[in-house]
């Protein structure tokens, strides 16, 4: 027994379960403190505590079954009551009592916790009052009623947390609570700060859906019973609120350039990860990190902060000289023509940057040597030779990307000289076997050079308490969490700063003249010198850690850079930097169930989005309704109709509409009288609730999670029109006629609403509205100041403009067609199989394969293959091989064709020829 | 310093469509016509169903003569699923108005005492009356290991939203890389009850995807096999050949 492993963390409810059980049925087994985000059991895809590791090796990952297995130790059996109450408790009280924990503990609302709950400590005050013993399954207290304790101890604990009428739950919880076993198990847990280390645990936990467990979000317009019932005072206090109006807030201010830190306003500087000017971002780089970092400006900005939005082209290193050298430009024009590509992309997508700059500019140099020179000063960079292959053929050393092979980890054979694209491991160049160059396709030969290392080691400690305090108190999602905790497990070793290159900022040092630095250690700094090139006091925003707070938004791959090695670096320059406060990293976005991939023209690029004819703020709306937050998502072409169909047409659309449409056209287009009823005040209070609901998710960068709110507001709307059916009313007497003109006075407010919460998400749509309502402009400030607050912007006597459609329905045979100009997932995926053989049958899924062509084709490629090799073995003028080879990539083309494949031949079928 | 971020890491990718609401998770023949169209606009309503066929095939599978008399509440409508075909009017106990809330989960009305609530308790319940405890375990270790699964059932696997079926698939698969059965080397009652779960998304899958779970795929499809086991359901191709030796793509 002894050999048996509990791991438990701080804060974590079950954990209590199973300290407790195993304090009363005195089972031995070491007990371990493990951090929340490491993960134990292996095929888990998410870190869980407690895991009890048994003898045999096999995890157990729930904390009931380990009690009962504690309890069967013992040599006590299970009885069908226990196993009743255990399975009641993991299936029906936790998704409630995770739900409440999270309005209690972390939104401070015990009221709504309590309703949440009332209904299942109704049924055990039921089971408790009715049943023959004092505890829930036996006289005595059994490992259910100390589960139960256990489950509900972070809010029962609190006195006043039952209401009165639960006498019975009350009483069996304080004798639970006195139990030996409990208090012992309970101080333990008191001496670790409880509350501080619940709020951590709860805050890693994925968002409570916000009803009921059985109504994922997606799925809600279908499960009417979702509905969360409204209280009387909080009916009441939506109709006071409402009544409040506009009074007479101020219209705010105009964005005015240079946007600086302001004294007493709350400073957000917000970054999106660099882009790479080589290359055009497809949908997965655009909701990664430039649409989501716009949506949280976009937002700080109607929550009236100061913030500034800055990012810009990467434009150093091996991708873009690589590029150059395809394309036969310098690698100077390249950057200049993808730059102005990205710079017109995030045009057409609204992204409002207040500067998109670069990162080949004076600044850069200036700023990079400075902070290179301050580490160099103080001790933290170190000289090193390294070996490196080096191409005789081509004369220079084959930095990261200029060199591919086998990785050594999981032996992926189109592994890059820095990183694996297949198990995303760091690798040394001189480790990858059968290196090739990429140039000439030459085996290089491993030489040394000098280089400087960041000494990261010895900056580890520091780095480990700054983000102890950042983590702590920023909002970190947790994929960034769990990434950096486990670079700083595996331990910090020093990082080569400087490269073998020609395109770069130049290392200052006489030294290493000649080299310059790496682009993981460079580009970072773009955000420091963009600015800068934005505004001379760029340091304002920079050197200020006090009244700046840092968001720096990207995708997962790059939290370690943004999260150790950048800080480091500012760490180690000691100059007061603004570090990172809030680090929002999502997954990646699939398309269709393959990957983006531009080489073999699968999926939708920045640049094409625009051909589609669906307009920028549709496809920012679908992009935002699948952001891979907390996991991969896909992009589809049949789902993104279906959304754009279901949710912007006929509901968020068809509201809004019927709203303005009823007021032009019943009331001329003035917003009638209105006297609230009962009803009318309830429909306020959903809609007041979804509008805190979505403030306290955006101010938390749950970006995805708060556009459900918006959607909601609308169902809600569509039904109390529905429900009130003001065109039947308007034709009726008086009463009837006040009723329709309070329902469509309403709904009109509620339309306002709409338009600004869209702001972020939707601008032209939510500018639209606006102008179609003639809306105030200080209208979403005021609903937008603290908590949220709906009030009625529109009143009485308000008149709006012309009413008309916001959406158009996308038609299936439109979408069937952008699917196929996009690249249809079965071909592709077949491609691979079929690569020398004539496709069989089955997997032929193209109808304008040709057979007979392919074979003629195939015998055609390898005589044209031979001439090729031929060529090269004579060393034949450049120019010539170049043609011939050009001949062998159309006839290959051509022959993929016949096949029924896509024509663009994959590179690694490319490169064994 | 964007990389092509999709390009390069990502999982298994899988599309499940239409997985929340499928109409044909059993025989016709069970439910009358109004049944079904009911279905369609009540997704809670047909998983409580389907927990309830789920135990009329377990008693079968076990070897029961007279099948038990089940029902769930919810939705105000209450439902009661008597496969042997003598039906009664449910009768409501004091906890009647609560369940109403649970909604899915089935209830055993016995004549030994106070009801069962609750797919896995009566599941066990009905192994234990059957005379074959093994199903729930040899160990004490295996019973934590079964016990483990069935929770993960309820709690994890029913009512998933689809984004997080990606996940579920990829756990399972990988639990069972190296197991014959969820217990190790013992076919138990998780097996079951996860391939009653687990059932309408492996028959949403496409042959690729299968493929790319293989050791679930391998699982289900000795599971669906397993002499007694599917009852109910239709069965779900698996394919024992490869079709796409690609690897990686």
């Amino acid at each position: 027994m002894s050999e048996m492993k509990l791991f438990v963390s701080d804060g974590n409810p079950h954990c209590l379960k199973v300290l407790a059980v195993a304090e009363l049925t005195g089972v031995k087994c070491d007990i371990c403190h493990a951090s929340d985000d490491e993960r134990l059991v292996p095929f888990l895809s998410h870190p869980v505590r407690p895991v009890l590791l048994l003898p045999c090796g096999q995890h157990l990952f729930k904390a009931n079954p380990i009690c009962l297995y504690f309890l069967e130790v013992s040599g006590r059996d299970v009885c069908d009551l226990t196993s009743q109450w255990l399975e009641w408790e993991a299936a029906e009280l936790q998704p409630a009592l995770m739900q409440a924990l999270y309005q209690c503990v972390l939104l401070g609302k015990m009221t709504e916790a309590a309703n949440t709950l009332e209904g299942h400590l109704t049924y055990m005050e039921q089971r408790l009052s009715k049943g023959a013993t004092p505890f829930l399954a036996a006289e005595e207290a059994t490992v259910v009623d100390i589960v139960l304790w256990a489950a509900l101890y972070p809010l029962l604990s609190n006195s006043s947390f039952l209401p009165d009428k639960l006498q019975c739950v009350a009483r069996w919880f304080e004798q639970v609570n006195a139990l030996p076993v409990c208090q012992t198990v309970a101080q333990r847990v008191q001496q670790q700060k409880s509350l501080e280390s619940l709020k951590r645990f709860l805050q890693k936990q994925p968002l409570p859906p916000a009803r009921c467990r059985n109504a994922p979000l997606c799925n809600r317009a279908e499960e009417e019973d979702a509905e969360r019932e409204m209280t009387d005072e909080e009916i009441q206090a939506a109709g006071a609120t409402w009544s409040r109006g506009l009074a007479d807030r101020p219209t705010p201010a105009e964005r005015r350039h240079p946007i600086l830190p302001q004294e007493g306003k709350r400073n957000v500087l917000i970054t999106s990860a660099l882009p790479y000017v080589n290359n055009v971002p497809h949908l997965g780089n655009i909701i990664g990190c430039v649409l989501s970092a716009d949506v949280f400006a976009r937002y700080g900005r109607l929550r009236g902060w100061n913030a500034l939005f800055v990012c810009g082209t990467d434009e150093y290193g091996t991708a873009t000289e690589n590029k150059a050298r395809e394309e036969g430009l310098s690698p100077q024009e390249i950057c200049d023509k993808y730059h102005a590509v990205h710079a017109s992309i995030y045009k057409w997508f609204q992204i409002d940057f207040d500067h998109f700059g670069r990162t080949t500019t004076e600044k850069q140099t200036e700023i990079a040597q400075d902070i290179f020179w301050r580490l160099y000063d103080r001790g933290f960079l170190i000289p090193d030779t390294v070996d490196q292959l080096h191409c005789e053929n081509c004369q220079r050393f084959l930095a990261d990307r200029f060199v591919e092979g086998i990785c050594p980890n999981c032996r992926y054979p189109e592994a890059r000289g820095d990183q694996c694209d297949k198990c995303g491991r760091l690798i040394n160049a001189v480790e990858l076997k059968d290196p090739q160059c990429k140039v000439c396709k030459r085996t290089p030969v491993v030489r040394s050079s000098a280089h400087l290392f960041l000494d990261l080691p010895k900056l580890e400690s520091q780095l480990e308490q700054w983000l102890e305090q950042s983590m702590s108190t920023g909002n970190w999602t947790s994929n960034a969490r769990h990434i950096t905790r486990s670079w700083l497990r595996d331990g910090l070793k020093p990082r080569c700063i400087t490269r073998d290159l020609r395109w770069g900022t130049p290392v200052p040092h006489p030294d290493f003249s000649g080299k310059v630095f790496y682009v993981w250690f460079d580009a970072p700094i773009g955000y420091l010198s963009i600015t800068a090139s934005y505004t001379d006091e760029w340091e304002k925003w920079w050197k200020n850690p006090e009244k700046v707070e840092l968001y720096n938004f990207m995708a997962k791959d790059n939290v370690p850079f943004h999260s150790v090695v950048f800080p480091c670096s500012l760490l180690g320059a000691q100059d007061n930097y603004t570090l990172v406060s809030n680090l929002i990293a999502t997954e990646y976005l699939n398309y269709e169930d393959t990957k983006f991939s531009k080489s073999r023209g699968v999926g939708v690029f920045g640049d094409m989005a625009k051909d589609t004819d669906i307009p920028s703020d549709v496809w920012r709306f679908y992009l935002l309704y699948l952001r891979p937050e907390g996991q991969d998502s896909a992009f589809s072409w049949a789902d993104m109709a279906l959304k754009n169909n279901s949710e912007l047409l006929n509901n968020l659309g068809n509201f809004i509409n019927r709203a303005g449409m009823f007021a032009s056209k019943f009331f001329e287009g003035r917003v009638p009288q209105m006297e609230l009823q009962q009803e009318d005040k309830r429909l306020l209070a959903q809609v007041g609730f979804e509008l805190r609901q979505y403030i306290q998710l955006l101010d938390r960068v749950r970006i995805r999670d708060a556009l459900k709110c918006i959607l909601n507001i609308s169902r809600h709307g569509n039904q109390y029109i529905q429900v009130n059916e003001p065109w039947k009313k308007i034709k009726g007497g008086d009463e009837d006629r006040l009723r329709a003109g309070t329902v469509t006075g309403v709904s009109v407010n509620v339309a306002c609403l709409l338009s600004a919460m869209l702001r972020p998400y939707m601008p032209a749509v939510s500018a639209t509205i606006r102008e179609q309502l003639c809306a105030p402009a200080n209208c979403a400030d005021a609903m937008f100041q603290g908590a949220g607050s709906f009030v009625c912007t529109l009143p009485a006597g308000h008149r709006i403009g012309t009413i008309s459609p916001l959406f158009q329905k996308l038609e299936a045979e439109q979408i069937e067609s952008l699917k196929r100009r996009f690249g249809g997932q079965q071909i592709q995926s077949a491609a691979p199989a079929a690569a020398t053989v004539p496709a069989s049958p089955s997997a032929t899924i193209e109808t304008s394969a040709n057979p007979e062509r392919a074979k003629q084709l195939l015998q055609e490629v390898a005589e044209q293959g031979d001439r090729v090799r031929a060529l090269k073995a004579q060393k034949a003028e450049k120019t010539l091989i170049t043609a011939e080879v050009a001949k062998l990539l159309q006839l290959k083309k051509q022959l993929a064709a016949a096949e029924g494949k896509n024509p663009e031949p994959s590179p690694q079928k490319g490169k064994k020829k | 310093m964007q990389k092509t971020l999709s390009e390069s890491k990502r999982c298994s990718p899988i599309t499940v469509k239409s997985l929340p609401v499928r109409s044909n998770h059993g025989p016709a023949a069970l439910q009358s016509p109004s049944n079904r169209a009911e279905q369609r606009s009540c997704p809670q309503w047909r998983r409580a169903n389907m927990a309830l066929m789920e135990l009329a095939s377990l008693e079968k599978s076990l070897g029961f003569k007279k099948a038990n008399k089940y029902s769930t509440q919810g939705n105000n409508k209450s439902v009661q699923f008597d496969p042997g075909g003598d039906r009664k009017s449910m009768q409501r106990d004091e906890e009647g108005r609560y369940l109403e809330m649970l909604q899915q989960t089935p209830i055993l009305q016995s004549n030994k005492g106070a009801p069962l609530i609750g797919l896995v308790t009566i599941a066990s319940h009905l192994v234990q009356e059957a005379a074959q405890p093994e199903l729930l375990g040899r160990t004490a270790e295996q019973r934590a290991v079964v016990r483990q699964w069935l929770e993960y059932r309820v709690t994890q696997l029913d009512g998933c939203p689809k984004e997080d079926i990606r996940s579920i698939l990829k756990e399972l698969n990988q639990y069972l890389e190296d197991k014959v059965y969820l217990a190790g080397s013992d076919f138990t009652l998780a097996d079951i009850l996860l391939y009653y779960g687990v059932h309408h998304i492996m028959a949403d899958l496409s042959v690729q995807e299968k493929e790319q779970h293989m050791n679930l795929s391998r699982w289900f499809d000795h599971i669906q096999h397993y002499p007694g086991i599917r009852q109910h359901l239709p069965l779900v191709v698996v394919l024992r050949n490869r079709l796409y030796t690609g690897g990686h793509h």
